[in-house]
Formats: structure tokens, sequence, C-alpha cells
């Protein structure tokens, strides 16, 4: 079942063309890794996939609703109705590179918040299932703490915990243990590979190769804005057709 | 002179509340506005910040009171007398307004940008983010400029004595001149501010606590 199709997504920056023309689709349980040189277009993709950014051109479709666009008179799309796209975002749970978890609310705080405040659900139920994400991330002791008074890897991990709480259609990764201590990204590796194992719709940015070529159900190579090569991870990892792939893979050894 | 304190205080915290709305939304069409909107503003706090606020007082009011007669008139309404603590808040937040809005602004400014585009990204509507995110994430980075100002507003109520609004000031100039005892009433006003400022700072430690609790003491 298609949850996530993005078609020809193209987005330029003023003069400067970052993406050219990117496809993807992801079915349910897919997990798609994007992977490439730093400036290669990963994150302004993942971020046009939820508006964030305004793409230049392009289709998105999120569990079989199209996004509407019309022109931001800026040469870009704006979604059309913003009430569609807030719906929309809602159910595409973002994690970041630096976390972002709202420094103000506590770790149970953050992960209700979407919940009860976009979504409507009742509080006592949000509580409830909150602390059940928090467990199961492994943080239920630090459901009151402040996300200032956590390490870089339980932070991350909460930022895992608010994705999950909006039942998102897909998750979206950028690069979410770049900014984590060598020991560290382990813990929040680990959380990902047992969500990729129960069945959970993911795009993923990342450097760690090994584990992209472990978890991942296809991978994409972008370079310049464009997908350079895509496949298995087996076939991308194990036998780059690009030349460009074979040296950013034996760059990274 | 307990009524004259009641009424400054009544009124620095109108002018207080009424400034930190004007803050807020200064701040706002300072940092999102489009041109115009942030060359007005620019306008506004400059000239309130430059001229001085005894001289910036008597202009608001006079001219204030001048153009909303001169509406009344052209309509045919009767003038009506500005001398209600209405008057005084509405000049004195226009004078805090200025204030607020750099406060607020470089709060901000100070949020991680992350945690707004986190709230964009679920789904949070502009207005939500305001309330949810940006409002409470800037008060520890607003709070001690914040309660500055409060401590200003009540001082400037001071000013407005030059206009005869009954405030604290005023009303021991004329309880000082018809018993004579200038030092007495003097000192005792004097004393009045100190005490209100005193419980001010104990308030406003105790609000910085509680809005800081999400920062990281190092
Ligand atoms: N807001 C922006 N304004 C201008 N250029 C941008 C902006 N965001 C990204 N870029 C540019 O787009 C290119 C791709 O960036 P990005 O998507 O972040 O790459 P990656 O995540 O693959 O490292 C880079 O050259 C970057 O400088
Ligand atoms: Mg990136």
């Amino acid at each position: 079942m298609e949850m996530l199709h993005a078609e020809g997504i193209r987005k330029s920056f003023g003069h400067l063309e970052v993406l050219r023309d990117v496809s993807l689709t992801a079915n349910k349980g897919d997990v798609i890794s994007l992977i490439g040189g730093s400036g290669s277009g990963k994150s302004t993709f993942l971020r046009c996939l939820n508006c964030l950014e305004h793409p230049t051109g392009g289709e998105i479709r999120v569990d079989g609703e199209a996004i509407a666009f019309r022109p931001d008179g800026n040469g870009n799309m704006e979604p059309a109705s913003k009430a569609q796209m807030r719906r929309i975002r809602s159910r595409l749970a973002m994690v970041f590179q630096s976390f972002n978890l709202w420094s103000h609310m506590t770790l149970i705080e953050n992960v209700i918040e979407a919940p009860i405040h976009v979504l409507g659900v009742e509080r006592r139920q949000a509580v409830d299932e909150g602390l059940r994400l928090l467990e199961r991330v492994g943080l239920y002791d630090k459901r009151d703490v402040y996300p200032a008074f956590l390490s870089g890897g339980q932070q991350q991990r909460g930022a895992i915990a608010r994705a999950l709480a909006v039942q998102p259609v897909a998750m979206l990764f950028d690069e979410p243990t770049s900014a984590l201590d060598p020991e560290l990204v382990g813990e929040v590796l680990k959380v990902i590979r047992e969500l990729a194992e129960e069945g959970r719709t993911m795009i993923l940015v990342t450097h760690e190769m090994s584990f992209a070529r472990e978890v991942s159900s296809q991978v994409l190579f972008l370079h310049g804005g464009r997908v350079e090569e895509a496949g298995a991870p087996a076939e991308v990892f194990g036998n780059p057709t690009s030349q460009r792939l074979a040296r950013f893979l034996g760059n990274l050894n | 002179m307990l009524v004259g304190l009641m009424r400054s205080l009544t009124i620095a915290f109108g002018a207080f509340a009424l400034g930190l709305v004007i803050g807020v939304a200064g701040a706002l069409g300072k940092l999102g506005g489009g041109g115009a909107t942030r060359q007005a503003l620019d306008l506004y706090t400059t000239i309130v910040r430059s001229v001085p606020e005894l001289v910036l007082i008597l202009i608001v009011y006079f001219a204030g009171a001048d153009l909303i007669n001169g509406v009344l008139t052209a309509f045919g309404q009767e003038k009506i007398d500005f001398n209600g603590a209405v008057a005084g808040i509405v000049v004195l937040a226009v004078v805090q307004g200025a204030y607020s809005t750099e406060v607020i602004r470089g709060a901000i400014l100070s949020i991680p940008y992350g945690q707004i585009e986190a709230a964009h990204a679920y789904g949070m509507s502009p207005w939500l983010t305001l309330r949810r995110v940006t409002l409470p994430a800037l008060l520890p980075f607003a709070l001690p400029g914040l309660s500055n100002l409060w401590l200003i507003a009540m001082k400037d109520t001071a000013l407005l004595a030059v206009l005869g609004f009954g405030e604290l000031t005023q009303v021991t100039r004329q309880a000082a001149g018809t018993t004579k005892a200038y030092f007495t009433f003097f000192i005792a006003a004097g004393g009045m501010y100190l005490l209100a400022t005193m419980l001010s700072n104990l308030l406003s430690r105790r609000l910085e606590a509680w809005a800081t609790k999400g920062v990281a003491h190092v």
C-alpha cells in the first residue's frame, strides 16, 4: 500500500537548482535511505515532502491524498490549502538532526503536544499513549525532565517518541545521529532499527552506511539534485554502477 | 497618598500590560512583516528611545487628545476631557511598547529556530505556534528585560504628575504644599516607590525561576 509518493520534485533557491527531478515511492513498511554528499539536496528533498520548503515543481501524495499546490509568487509552489498542509504535516512526523524538542516542555509534554493541540486527542488518552511511547524508547523514568537536562541520545529518542505519538503515515529522519557523540549513536540507531522491524514507513537521510545497508528496503544516492542511483541496499552498496557512487562509498570506505 | 499609590500602580500595570501587547505585535511585525511594516516599527522604536520620556509623554498626550477631539468635533460630538487613568495608561504604553518590542524581538531571536520549525513540522498553525511555542520559549530570555521595564513603568508614572493624573508624586506634592512638610511627604513617597520595587523584584525572581525550569544551569 502506497504511503508516500513524490514525483519529479524540483527546487531552486533563487538561481541555485538544488533538486532537479527527484521521485520516490514509499509503500507501507518501506525504509528508504537517502545517501549522498553534503549539499546534494537530501535535506531539501525531505523538507519539500512536508512543505517546510516550497518545491519549485513536482507532485506529492501522502496516504493517497495529493497536496494541492499553487504558485507562491517567488517562482515556487505553496500548498493551496493551509489546512490541508497542516493536516498532512501532522501525519508526516519529522525527526531532526538537532532534535528540536521544545525546551520549555518536559519530555512527556513534548510527546503529547501535537496529539492534543493539533490532532485533538483527549489529554488522558494522549498521556497514556505518550508514557507508553517513552517507555518504548527507554525514557519512562525521564518523563518529567526538561530536554536541556538530557543527553543528546536521550533527546533524540524523546524526539522519536514525539514523532510516534502522531501515529505517522511516514516518518522523516534527517541525519538523526549526526549531532551525537559517537558513544550515543548506537542507542538511537537501535530504536530506529526496531521501528523498521515493526514495519514503520520511513524516509531516512543518513551517513551511517552500514546501518542503511542493514535496515533499508531501498537506497537512493543523490548527487547534484538528482537520483544518481537507486536500488536494493545489496546492489547499491555491493555493486555500484555509477562512478560517483563508487567514489562516494570508497571515500567513506 | 495611598490613593495616589494605587493610582500609580494601576497606571503602571495597565501601561506595562498594554505595552506588552504592543511589544509582541511589534516584535512579530519587525521579524516577519513586510518592508513598510518594518520601517514604520523601526521609526516608532527609534523615536521613542531617543526622545526624553517626559517630552514624549507630553507630545503623545496633547497630540493624542487633539487628534481624538479633532475627530470627535468633526463628527459633531462633544469634546472629552482626558484626565482618567486610561489616558495615562495609553500614553505610557506607547513608550513601554517601544521598549517591549525590542526586548521581545531579541528574545524571539534567542529561541533556537529549530523549535519553531518543529512546531510547523507537526502541523501547528501560526497562532498555535505563537501561543504554545514562541511565547513560552521566549520568556526565559525576555523576563529580565521585562521586569526592568515594569520598574521603569512604575517610575514613569511620576512623570504623569505634570499632566495632573492624581498619581503618587502629584498627590505628594499637593499634600506637602499644604502642610509645608515637604521632607516628610517626599521621603514617604520615595519609601513607597522603593517598597513597590522591592516587592516587584521578589515577584520577578519567582517568575524567572518558574520560566527557566527548562534551562540547564551550568
Ligand atoms: N534556505 C536555503 N537557501 C539557499 N540555499 C539553500 C537553502 N537550503 C539549502 N540550500 C542549498 O541547497 C543545497 C542542498 O542543501 P541540502 O539539501 O541541505 O543538502 P544535504 O542535506 O544533502 O547536505 C546546498 O547547496 C545548500 O547550500
Ligand atoms: Mg542535510
